[in-house]
């Protein structure tokens, strides 16, 4: 029973083909393990993307259908987008949700690349400190500093801008960035940097011969993850910003309240909302996962 | 042309001090070996001389000039790392222009550069190959090649075989005395191996505890240790350490009691000595011959085979001698061996480990490596 069962696997490769044979039973329990978790993981997988999947579904029925009992047999219609589109002008938020969370990415990695490489490379006795000071500000309800933050941001005309949204998200961001870039830089033989300095190599010239290309799955993963903390970002957007600088974030909250909850109407800006975050987090999948395992697996 | 000078170096983490004090003279052309314990400061000392460390106190000077305060890259040096440290993302060509495309030289004339060292280290089929592709030991010879690219005064070596394996390691230790004599340079190499420091140096440094033991050529440092610490580091198997008593002690020799109730007479000054004080007996392995009328008698617990020679650990009493027997030696465990040495291969150390002076200098202690070339060559350019 059980050497048939693993045949199929030792047509793979014959040296395996023999341990397998011989850790018959072993190999049994592995498999069954396998097969385990990776329902396990397809379960956990599902509950996740489930209401992503109702979203998207909900938003092609009409709000009758959307409000009735639940079911997956329906006509689709594009009548909520159509009214959607009718509006507001999808495209003026996409652009700012586009402009400010690249924007703040951008900002941020240029502040914590030079305060990482200090940290990992030139680290003081208070190195550590910081970088936990920098992470318990992370702790902090941002609602505590909204009224502070909106006084001053009143004041000097920042208010519904997008470079007022930008500071706000690169220091919304700056410590997880920072921290993280700390920890690949810290990945890197310090051996490398020095060869760099004794070959001539300027602190400049060390950051972006050496320690970019280096570190660049790093810090490429670490951009990633702050451009979708931004894009994702709703409380800060929702009230330093009303039409302007409004990204899509905005946009949706827009369709939640004047007359009332239209599921459909709803659904389908929700969709729209998150369509290119999500296009854009599927197609750098692979460098998030690399990025973000690259200490670990190395 | 390029001698280095450290003059009174110290260098101070925190509250704790790595290296106390340290002068050396290196001259011109000299291969010097850092040689002592892990810890014991020798790469913090290289790291300082390279730049990467500054010091604390102290002044470092290459051909007389003060370089403290000069930064790495200015001070002509380069330096081999003991991870070989090569730039992932280059190619073996890049890796060693690198230093030459920082420095603005012209893209054919560093070229022509790197091919040159290439075609000296025989890595001229590998240049388009990034680090990854490469074995160890092609991997450090790439690392060599990027320090010969920048031409430098000094040579920096810290511990760069300790990643190869032995077979690789004895190939590259050649490559590296056939490299310092086609180079002619001045190079400085920091070990924790004695075999390394012993073939290749033509001046080793002792260091431990951040404080220099004793600085000399090979033959000298294997025949007059300064103390203790010396002796035992430098030789293997390790010299023997036996606690003996002092029967009678003038400037002419040593009258010792050696265990097991003989007295031996050892050719050095013993002017200061009280008769009755205890005194330790440093002896190698290799200079102990097994001989049926020898002062000394032990059992023997273990016997390693090497071919050539044979080990023998013998037990005498509270204490372990090793004895470097003949290959074909045919003892077995728990034989009851005689044995006995000459007395002026023998040290004696004083109760703070200093060595007392021997009579007769070792006809050899003043040779260095180059003497061991043929005239013509060392004359020759």
């Amino acid at each position: 029973m059980t050497t048939a069962r693993t045949k199929p696997l030792a047509s793979t490769s014959n040296q395996a083909a023999i341990k397998e044979g011989r850790h018959a039973a072993f190999m049994n329990t592995a498999a069954r393990r396998r097969l385990g978790l990776t329902v396990l993981g397809w379960t956990i997988a599902g509950v996740i993307f489930f209401p992503i999947f109702w979203m998207v579904l909900t938003g092609f029925k009409t709000e009758a259908a959307a409000i009735a009992e639940p079911s997956l047999i329906f006509s689709p219609t594009l009548e909520s987008y159509t009214a959607v589109h009718g509006r507001a002008d999808y495209f003026k938020f996409a652009m700012n949700s586009v402009v400010v969370a690249f924007g703040s990415t951008l900002l941020a990695l240029l502040i914590a690349i030079p305060s990482a490489y200090s940290m990992a490379f030139l680290p003081t006795k208070r190195t550590k400190g910081t970088l936990l000071w920098m992470l318990s500000t992370k702790m902090l309800p941002p609602v505590g500093v909204l009224v502070p933050i909106y006084l001053l941001f009143r004041d000097v005309g920042l208010l519904d801008t997008r470079t007022g949204l930008i500071i706000v998200y690169t220091l919304m961001n700056l410590p997880i960035v920072v921290w993280m870039l700390y920890t690949f830089f810290k990945d890197l033989p310090k051996d490398i940097l020095e060869a760099g300095r004794m070959d001539g190599a300027s602190t400049l010239q060390e950051v972006l011969f050496l320690l970019l290309p280096l570190t660049l799955p790093g810090i490429a993963s670490t951009g990633l993850l702050s451009v979708i903390l931004s894009w994702n970002e709703a409380f800060w957007s929702l009230n330093l910003t009303s039409s302007n600088a409004a990204p899509l974030t905005a946009y949706i909250a827009s369709f939640s309240s004047p007359e009332g909850l239209f599921w459909a109407k709803l659904s389908a800006a929700s969709t729209m909302a998150i369509a290119p975050i999500l296009v854009f987090g599927w197609l750098t999948q692979k460098q998030m996962v690399r990025g973000l395992t690259f200490g670990a697996v190395k | 042309m390029a001698t280095l000078q450290l003059n009174q170096i110290v260098k101070r983490f925190d509250d704790t001090q790595i290296i106390k004090g340290v002068d050396l003279e290196v001259n011109d052309r000299e291969f010097v070996v850092f040689v002592g314990p892990s810890g014991c400061g020798k790469s913090t000392l290289l790291r300082m001389i390279a730049g990467l460390e500054s010091a604390t106190s102290g002044d470092i000077l290459i051909d007389g000039q003060r370089i403290n305060d000069v930064g790495p890259a200015d001070r002509g040096l380069a330096m081999v790392f003991q991870s070989y440290a090569l730039y992932p993302h280059m190619t073996v060509e890049d890796n060693m222009g690198f230093s030459l495309r920082l420095a603005g030289v012209p893209k054919a004339e560093r070229r022509e550069k790197v091919r040159e060292a290439a075609r000296i280290l025989q890595l001229e089929p590998l240049l388009d190959r990034k680090p990854k592709a490469l074995s160890g030991g092609q991997r450090q010879r790439v690392a060599i090649g990027r320090a010969i690219v920048r031409n430098p005064s000094i040579f920096l070596f810290d511990e760069p075989l300790s990643n190869l394996d032995a077979a690789l390691r004895v190939q590259m230790r050649i490559e590296l005395a056939r490299l310092h004599e086609e180079l002619d340079a001045t190079m400085i190499y920091v070990t924790h191996d004695q075999i390394e420091a012993m073939t290749m140096a033509d001046k080793i440094v002792v260091l431990q505890g951040g404080v220099v033991e004793q600085v000399g050529s090979p033959m000298e440092l294997y025949h007059h240790p300064r103390n203790r610490f010396v002796a035992g580091f430098i030789g293997s198997p390790k010299m023997n350490f036996l606690e003996v008593g002092v029967d009678h002690a003038n400037s002419e020799g040593v009258r010792v009691r050696l265990p097991g109730g003989e007295s031996c007479a050892i050719p050095v000054d013993g002017s200061d000595l009280a008769t009755g004080s205890t005194l330790e007996l440093g002896i190698r392995p290799e200079h102990l011959m097994l001989d049926d009328q020898g002062p000394m008698e032990g059992e023997i617990q273990v016997i390693e085979r090497l071919g050539g020679v044979t080990s023998l650990y013998v037990r005498m009493g509270e204490s372990m001698v090793t004895v470097t027997a003949d290959g074909d030696v045919a003892h077995r465990v728990h034989d009851k061996v005689r044995f006995g040495f000459e007395p002026q291969r023998a040290h004696l150390f004083d109760s703070e480990g200093l060595a007392l002076p021997t009579l007769h200098r070792h006809p050899l202690a003043g040779l260095n490596r180059q003497d061991n070339r043929a005239p013509s060559a060392a004359n020759g350019q």
